[in-house]
């Protein structure tokens, strides 16, 4: 029991570890890669000089991150004469908390057997061995989408108790949208349903793990090539990042539902915003390019097509099923910002029309197509 | 617009690919320790088409002894459309030649405009301005007076554009190294 207790304590201080590392470095990413696709340098004066010399550590910009959190916890936290004080305080958080809990079902690497790993605790541990995810539920997907679902509650309180009218309107936006794409993004999901059979993460990640046709990753992006794409869609507009940044359209709304929130409280949501970047990162990566397999990595070493077999021990694995999770994350992420600074932004009625008259049937379609592929690979009639 | 273009998807993965593009050539650029970008870290790194006779701060010229050129006529504090310049002229019986010398040469910088009417005024040939801009941008007005002695003693790299009429002595010997 105590085991349990230490190993699920280390798994969460492990979740949240990353998902703030990532918050914090899409932050400079972000502004480097959108400076690097323009040929420029990006962010480059933020500095810490060490203390009684003249050496300025610059790294790249990397403190531009910590200068930013720095400024929204001094600025002034403004409260508007809103009439509905509560609900304005408690929207960032609701914002916030949800994309947190998202990444507890979602499976950063595979079997852990602590005992094999710290051979002086083997006695101790007496053989367990745990799934590297902090909650492994029946329905997992489903809780990813319930929790998904809970930060349109936080942009709606948001939008609505700072009696503001670019707020109401951004928050109406932010609600439409985000039901619309919502919609898509389970859809897209349900063919992945019906081919892995089941809901649980877990499960879904290990029937990844295989080889198609010899050389193929029997990842969901070669099964459902199209889902993919619109999950990613759809995944970008639910962020309400560029192209669909509709509900805080700064040339319309100001800064939309939280145009009224400053200092850290605007801070959060901004967090938020980019840990989501992360977030639908470990998603896509978990339901589509196979979450932390690798083609021909087993839980005993790297075996390869001709026979061949490199034995690695349990340690090597584990590290290298936990970075190949990463780098999947930050390759989807990097892409999210590439999309970001690439298009141009809709507008209002495209968006919508986008998703229920363009991307809606398309989801449907590929549904209905993959119910006919597996009801025939079932035995047909 | 065409059906190819209203599919929207093929358009998006065009625009990607471009900008994807330029991200991945310059970013192997950044790797293999070469620059990839147009811009420069400026006050460090200078563009390669700089202007030459680029006209920025003022130096004040110097006699073979180190002393300044200038005869404190007052000639370009008039001409000054700004009024920046303040000149408070001395008398030296030893320099019969040059009996007038600038005790004070003070420029107010924080309302410069660079105009360069000043050099042109001058009939002596003992102000002018250098290419480079040193860092001026300071909190407070004060700090952006400079007077005499930095004016003097201030040597900007050698300018090709414009050689000097005297050979300075060491300090300016000393400037041009840089």
């Amino acid at each position: 029991m105590t085991q349990d207790l230490v190993v699920y304590a280390v798994f969460i201080g492990y979740a949240i570890a990353v998902l703030m590392g990532f918050g914090t470095i899409l932050t400079w990413v972000e502004r480097k890669q959108a400076a690097v696709m323009a040929d420029r340098i990006g962010a480059n004066r933020a500095y810490i000089r060490i203390p009684f010399t003249q050496i300025k550590l610059v790294w790249w910009g990397l403190f531009h991150g910590m200068a930013d959190g720095l400024k929204m916890l001094l600025k002034e936290d403004f409260k508007p004469k809103s009439y509905d004080w509560y609900a304005y305080a408690v929207a960032p958080w609701v914002v916030f908390t949800p994309v947190l809990l998202v990444f507890a079902v979602i499976p950063f690497g595979g079997i852990l057997d602590p005992g094999r790993l710290f051979p002086s605790l083997a006695g101790w541990f007496d053989g367990r061995s745990y799934p590297m995810q902090i909650a492994r539920l029946d329905a997992g997907l489903l809780i990813v989408f319930a929790f998904g679902g809970m930060t349109i509650i936080g942009a709606m309180l948001a939008g609505w108790s700072s009696a503001n009218k670019f707020s109401l309107l951004g928050a109406l936006r932010a609600g439409s949208q985000m039901i619309s794409y919502e919609l898509i993004l389970g859809l897209t999901v349900l063919g992945l349903i019906l081919i892995y059979g089941t809901l649980d993460l877990t499960a879904i990640v290990r029937q990844q793990s295989g080889v198609l046709l010899g050389f193929l990753p029997a990842w969901g992006v070669v099964h459902q090539p199209f889902a993919a794409i619109l999950f990613l869609t759809a995944a970008v507009a639910e962020n309400k990042r560029i192209p669909f940044d509709l509900p805080e359209a700064e040339s319309e709304l100001i800064a939309g539902y939280y145009t009224e929130y400053s200092a850290m409280k605007m801070g959060l949501f901004m967090f938020a915003e980019f840990i989501e970047i992360a977030i639908i990162g470990a998603l896509f990566t978990t339901l589509f390019l196979g979450g932390y397999n690798l083609p021909f990595l087993t839980d005993a070493g790297f075996v390869l097509p001709g026979g061949r077999e490199i034995p690695l021990s349990h340690g090597a694995v584990v590290v290298t099923q936990l970075v190949v999770f990463l780098a999947k994350v930050f390759i989807v992420c990097s892409f999210q910002i590439l999309i970001r600074w690439s298009l141009p932004r809709f507008r209002y009625d495209q968006v919508l029309k986008f998703a229920w008259k363009f991307m809606f049937p398309l989801a449907l379609g590929n549904l209905i197509v993959t119910a006919v592929i597996v009801w025939i690979r079932g035995g047909g009639l | 617009m065409s059906w190819w273009e209203r599919a929207y998807i093929f358009e998006i993965v065009r625009g990607l690919a471009i900008t994807g593009g330029v991200f991945t050539r310059n970013m192997i650029k950044w790797m293999t320790g070469r620059k990839g970008a147009l811009t420069t870290y400026y006050p460090e790194e200078t563009r390669f088409d700089y202007a030459r006779n680029n006209r920025g701060k003022h130096v004040l010229t110097q006699r073979p002894d180190g002393s300044p050129q200038c005869i404190a006529c007052n000639m370009c504090a008039t001409v000054c459309p700004a009024k920046v310049i303040e000149i408070e002229a001395g008398f030296d019986p030893d320099d019969p030649k040059h009996p007038k010398y600038p005790i004070r040469f003070e420029i107010d910088y924080s309302r410069c405009i660079f105009c360069g009417m000043c050099v042109e005024a001058c009939p002596e040939d003992a102000i002018r301005m250098a290419k480079e801009v040193p860092a001026l941008p300071s909190a407070d007005r004060g700090a952006m007076w400079l007077g005499r002695e930095e004016l003097l003693g201030w040597q900007p790299a050698a300018d090709p554009a414009k050689v000097y009429p005297v050979k300075a002595p060491a300090p300016a010997a000393a400037g041009a190294k840089r």
